[in-house]
């Protein structure tokens, strides 16, 4: 305890950070299968294993949970020990959490593509993954709120609430979706069935990103941007008062899924008003994050890693608005089952969670190995401007596809008939699925400007793990 | 629509459950000072090589700092 020897597990933090940057690639590098699909339907022969049905889920679980998920792994146990001042809760628990989440990923490969699925979307995965989820969930709990127990400063910094939201609620949607009776070893069926179903799906679906893909991700931006930006963010009450007003309204916005199904209209309006409100505390967090710079805007020139945390900021602010709008009964009749919709998951993905988590790994890799900085800031810059490039001709191509989509199934000729035939829809769509290959090829390849900076930053270095300072209490 | 019988009354105890917490952690004093803890995660420098003198990680790896330095 008192020793100077004592150190923070960084361990577990490597592991994390640098699968993160392994699954990102597989996980996008199937996205890119799957977009190429779309123009060429039979690029895979017709092999079952790799038809796009297949494919498409072990995509979303693959660049959600894998790559989201590890970095979301990685950031919050290098947080909750740098701001509670202690080293992780139950270190063997928190190496279960990595060794059982990679287990997760595996099997995850190996069992989608053979068309073993629950077919929940985004919980694809069948029951006895779900009870290993669990299992390294209850783990991830044990160690996060073990740390903060532990905590040698008595302030709980506002990152730690947002990532504590964040696994807390995980577990519970996490449960109550995956309520299934299983008949063997590899098939499940779920207690729900039909409309029932289908709400519980969006009431999970909507949540996971609220929880796992928006508070975990703050719990991030929330450390990381003041950190890199050398400032404090720019109102800490905010910052609170934001984590509040998130939590507090966040459950039920999963209908605007549903617009115009067998779901009850009132549920379906409940689900539009809330996502309506949803959009004061998102900008709430995102000018409180992009403000953290203020009078320090020229470190945006030089430094590549505040270049994603800011941009992935832009990113939230963009999606955090356009997806209210979506959530508009009247503008839901136009973007729902259209491209438009994969437009805004992918600037809130590639956007927001994508650069926000890149920017961390940045920081934490040459940490992790007593370096100050990667290898070459010059490739961090390089790896920035594809991104970016990359996902502003991936969400550009999907909004005019999906406009075009939506407005072309709309419009109906004087006598009441369908002016466009579907195939004609899809087909108007195509120069665009072109460019939204082209934005997902920049995407990866900027991930593999990443793996090969990432390697260079850590090959023959020493893991090297921080010793935890003496704690001084403040004096103000 | 018997799944919302299920659905909202459990929102409706989460949002019991975070308004307990909330409450609590007001009572606490976990939001009496709302300025300093920004501040405070800047003091602790997690650079390595950055001014950690005397610490632990120094005299871990003098040699290799030099060599990055």
């Amino acid at each position: 305890m008192s020793t100077a020897a004592e150190t923070y597990n960084y361990q577990v933090v490597r592991q994390f950070a640098i699968v993160t940057v392994i699954w990102g690639i597989v996980g996008m590098l199937v996205g890119v299968i799957i977009a190429t699909q779309l123009i060429f339907p039979d690029l895979t022969h017709g092999i079952a294993w790799l038809s796009y049905g297949r494919l498409r889920p072990l995509h979303t679980n693959a660049v959600i949970f894998a790559f989201g998920g590890s970095a979301l792994f990685a950031t919050s146990y290098y947080v909750v020990q740098r701001t509670c001042q202690a080293r992780l809760f139950a270190g063997p628990l928190a190496a279960f959490t990595f060794w059982g989440w990679q287990a997760v990923i595996v099997l995850a490969a190996v069992t989608l593509p053979l068309g073993i699925t629950t077919s929940h979307e985004y919980a694809e995965l069948e029951w006895p993954i779900d009870v290993l989820i669990t299992l390294v969930w209850v783990a991830y709990a044990v160690v996060f709120f073990g740390t903060i127990a532990k905590r040698k400063t008595p302030h709980i910094y506002v990152a730690n609430w947002f990532f504590g939201a964040f696994i807390l609620t995980v577990a519970l949607l996490h449960v109550v979706n995956s309520a299934q009776i299983p008949v063997t070893w590899w098939k499940s069926y779920y207690v729900y069935a039909g409309v029932q179903d289908a709400m519980v799906q969006w009431w999970y679906g909507h949540n996971a990103v609220g929880f796992f893909l928006t508070a975990g991700f703050l719990g991030m931006m929330y450390y990381f941007v003041p950190k890199q930006a050398g400032r404090p963010i720019y109102s800490y009450r905010l910052s609170v008062v934001h984590f509040w007003a998130l939590i507090f309204t966040y459950m039920w916005a999963g209908p605007h899924h549903l617009h115009y199904t067998a779901l009850p209209d009132w549920a379906q309006s409940i689900g539009m008003i809330f996502s309506l409100i949803l959009l004061a505390p998102s900008w709430g967090g995102m000018i409180n994050g992009i403000m953290t710079l203020s009078g320090a805007w020229h470190k945006l020139r030089t430094d590549p890693l505040l270049k994603f945390m800011i941009v992935s900021l832009s990113f939230y602010g963009m999606s955090t608005f356009e997806g209210p709008m979506m959530s508009i009964k009247t503008v839901n009749a136009l973007s729902h089952y259209t491209d438009w919709t994969i437009g805004h998951v992918h600037s809130g993905a590639l956007g927001w969670v994508g650069m926000i988590s890149i920017g961390c790994i940045y920081y934490l890799i040459p940490r992790m190995f007593g370096r100050t900085e990667m290898h070459s800031v010059g490739l961090v810059t390089l790896h920035f401007w594809v991104a970016t490039i990359g996902i502003v001709l991936y969400i550009a191509a999907m909004w005019i596809a999906g406009v075009t989509q939506g407005l072309m199934w709309r419009a109906v000729n004087p006598d009441g008939t369908l002016t466009y035939t579907f195939v004609e829809s899809t087909r108007a769509s195509m120069p665009f699925y072109w460019i939204r290959l082209g934005g997902g090829l920049l995407y990866l390849s900027g991930m593999l400007i990443m793996a090969y900076n990432v390697w260079k930053t850590i090959a023959g270095r020493k893991a090297t793990d921080a010793p935890i300072p003496a704690y001084a209490p403040a004096h103000a | 629509m018997d799944i919302l019988y299920l659905l909202v009354p459990l929102s409706v105890v989460l949002v019991l459950l975070i308004a307990g917490v909330l409450w609590y952690a007001v009572r606490s004093g976990q939001f009496d000072d709302l300025e300093g803890p920004g501040f405070k995660v800047l003091l602790d420098d997690d650079t390595p090589q950055a001014g950690e003198a005397g610490s632990a990680e120094q005299h871990a790896e003098p040699a290799r700092r030099q060599v990055e330095g």
